[in-house]
């Protein structure tokens, strides 16, 4: 049998000196840490600086500040997933009236379009942070879909101080994201931007324009 | 043998040198690039750490490609990501149209992908009726105006912002001409999310393919990946073989290399992990998900233990950056879809060391290639090793064309050579006249030429080593 995927591999055996995988030094990432308390500063600079914004909230109160947020902006409605453990937080103290709360609960085949050009923000949960250089970690699903961070121009992620890592690669470590991943898992760290134009840095190219982080210290 | 040179770079690159805007642009941007990598490894020690890092793990990955690849398959099949193999740009455009025509897809936007241009699919879909859209931004300027990249990472780097605000003034519909580039960058958006709304299918390359977890992980800036992976009902991913690694903790200090390397940045914006189609109670995501692995040529690459470097690239551009050569010719000189020094070792690999051969020979070995590249690939050594097999058909040598980079002239000349060495009598009296009168030979005379064009001639001296030896008394032989 002669198909492509017999001869290619065929071909790579037949210069073969394979063997078991050699062990890696991987002392160079081990060294990046920093001190728990230190790391929400460390992630907030690294975000800032590609011109994510940051609000500052407590476990009990950062609904509020969503939703104060929202009314400063002047935004008619924002995207959250009901059954999300964010979401449906968010839910049980949006206050009636004002700035609505659109629910994510349908295929997208029969929302794409008001999802396109009806939604003025998303709002997400985070299964955690990167010190180093700033970034969220997502796990999208059934609960939180993937567009919701993606399409609507702003992005509002809820991040708790207490789940943020030293490295990515501690946080692959940490999440068990090595052994076995969802369909779709990333990492954020700002909102869209290309500088495919001489170089000249432009966001909101496709994805969001804006990417707030409501920043909890949790860490008492 | 003797197949004369089908392609000039020669000539491309003395063309673009007389383009003094595009000089311009590409030195401007190169220079940018070269501050920016350098701001994000401030200590040695730690660059040279992550780089060995890196390099032993794409090292290993390819000691064990075969493996890698079958357990990157079995991996994939168990997530739902549906793997097929193509040894040719033809099996794997085929492939990509079946697929698509059993679909009954008509438009298919595309997040940035080279093993793609390698394929030239765009053309090939047109050609069958299928339009393929660039979405990611740079692409999506030159393939407006018919271009082909100018560096893998920032396409439309040769073009600067009024060239474009003229190109979208003519070419989008209702665009007003603008100068600005958020407005620019704006009008794009609108187009492209148009686009991204209504699209078919979707296609994309893949950065790092994690043999263990069955991932497809992908490196932007923009979103147009996202929205291309995660939008249309299908997606398709292509890549080179040479791409898989066995863990997403390997993925993970290669990640971070490669953006510090490519464009000084700490991080991209969006480091996405695929692991499969809409899942069970997702309500996004594509039904489908296709994963395309391509040969053309990499496995005869890998061949070669000392060639097989090459395939440790991880396609950061950061040789391109760094490169005196290709900061002044830019891009489109080398004729290649790869430009820069990864060009000149890949390019030649792929088509033959023969047609190629000014590729090859277009490079000072200054080695700044070698030094900056994260992985380590010895860019100058295998460009040394492809200007010998260019020329020589060497046994138990794999590469491509070798041995037909030959010319005439230059067999004839070393023949020349060969026969005047060989005969001590004869290469008496050649070095007497060499010495004697070779002041006298004028510096615009045949092969003489094409070193006086750009530096001055060379003088002999007055008596040949072995003349003055006789005469001082110095004992020899």
């Amino acid at each position: 049998m002669n198909d492509p995927r017999t001869a290619i591999l065929g071909r790579l055996r037949a210069s073969g000196d394979s063997g078991p995988l050699p062990d890696l030094d991987t002392a160079v990432l081990e060294r990046r840490q920093w001190p728990a308390a230190q790391r929400p500063a460390q992630l907030r600079k690294g975000m800032e600086a590609v011109h994510t914004e940051f609000l500052e909230a407590t476990p009990a109160d950062w609904p509020a500040v969503i939703r104060s947020f929202c009314e400063r902006e002047g935004l008619k409605n924002l995207l959250y997933g009901p059954t999300s453990e964010a979401g449906s937080a968010l839910a049980a103290a949006w206050p009636a009236g004002g700035p609505a709360l659109k629910p994510y609960d349908r295929p997208v085949e029969t929302f794409k379009e008001e999802l396109f050009n009806g939604v003025d923000a998303g709002f997400t949960g985070t299964v955690g942070g990167v010190a180093e250089t700033g970034g969220l970690l997502l796990m999208p699903g059934p609960a939180e879909p993937r567009l919701m961070s993606l399409v609507p121009p702003i992005h509002i992620a809820l991040l708790r101080a207490s789940t943020i890592h030293d490295t990515f690669w501690s946080a692959v470590k940490a999440l068990g994201w090595g052994r076995a991943l969802p369909p779709n898992a990333l990492m954020i760290s700002g909102p869209s931007k290309t500088a495919d134009i001489e170089q000249t840095l432009a966001y909101g190219v496709h994805g969001p324009k804006r990417l707030i982080v409501v920043l909890v210290d949790d860490q008492a | 043998m003797h197949a004369e040179n089908e392609v000039h770079f020669r000539d491309a690159a003395a063309k673009a040198l007389l383009d003094p805007q595009l000089r311009a642009n590409f030195r401007r941007a190169m220079d940018g690039l070269i501050a920016k990598r350098k701001a994000q490894f401030p200590d040695p020690r730690d660059l040279q750490d992550l780089r060995d890092l890196s390099t032993a793990i794409r090292s290993r990955s390819l000691l064990c490609l075969p493996e890698l690849l079958e357990q990157l398959e079995a991996s994939c099949a168990k997530n739902g990501i549906k793997v097929h193999w193509a040894e040719t740009c033809e099996q794997a455009n085929e492939l990509i149209l079946g697929l698509l025509e059993a679909r009954g897809a008509k438009t298919m936007v595309k997040g940035k992908s080279m093993v793609s241009e390698e394929m030239h699919l765009n053309a090939f879909l047109e050609k069958h009726g299928i339009e393929a859209l660039e979405s990611d931004l740079g692409e999506y300027i030159i393939q407006q105006d018919g271009e082909t990249p100018s560096h893998i990472i920032m396409p439309a780097i040769h073009k600067n912002k009024d060239q474009i605000a003229r190109q979208f003034s003519q070419k989008i519909k209702d665009a007003k001409y603008t100068e600005d580039v958020d407005e620019l960058t704006a009008m794009a958006r609108k187009v492209l999310r148009e686009k991204f709304l209504n699209a078919d299918a979707g296609l994309s390359g893949v950065n790092f393919a994690v043999a263990e977890t069955g991932t497809l992980c992908l490196v932007e800036n923009e979103g147009n990946g996202r929205m291309s992976t995660h939008v249309p009902p299908i997606h398709i991913a292509v890549m080179g073989l040479e791409k898989v690694v066995a863990r997403l903790e390997d993925a993970a200090p290669l990640y971070s290399i490669l953006t510090r390397s490519a464009t000084g940045q700490a991080v991209s914006t969006y480091f996405n992990l695929i692991t499969g189609p809409r899942g069970e109670g997702e309500k996004d995501g594509p039904q489908e998900v296709h994963l395309v692995i391509l040969d053309n040529g990499r496995s005869r690459i890998y061949a070669d233990p000392q060639l097989r470097a090459t395939l440790r690239c991880i396609r950061c551009g950061a040789c391109m950056n760094h490169c005196p050569v290709y900061t002044r010719v830019g891009g489109h000189a080398y004729e290649a879809i790869y430009p820069g020094p990864i060009g000149k070792i890949l390019t030649p690999q792929m088509e033959g060391v023969g047609v190629r051969h000014d590729l090859i020979h277009g490079s000072s070995l200054c080695g700044a290639c070698g030094e900056v590249c994260p992985v380590e690939i010895p860019i100058p050594e295998i460009l040394v090793r492809l200007r010998r097999e260019a020329t020589h058909e060497d046994l138990g040598s794999k590469v491509a064309g070798k041995g037909t980079g030959r010319t005439a002239t230059e067999d004839w000349a070393w023949r020349l050579w060969a026969g005047v060495i060989k005969r001590p009598g004869l290469y008496r009296v050649a070095t007497w006249f060499a010495t004697r009168f070779g002041k006298a030979l004028p510096a615009n005379a045949p092969l003489i030429k094409n070193w006086t064009q750009s530096r001055t001639k060379p003088v002999p001296a007055r008596r040949s080593l072995s003349e003055r030896m006789r005469a001082e008394g110095v004992p020899h032989e």
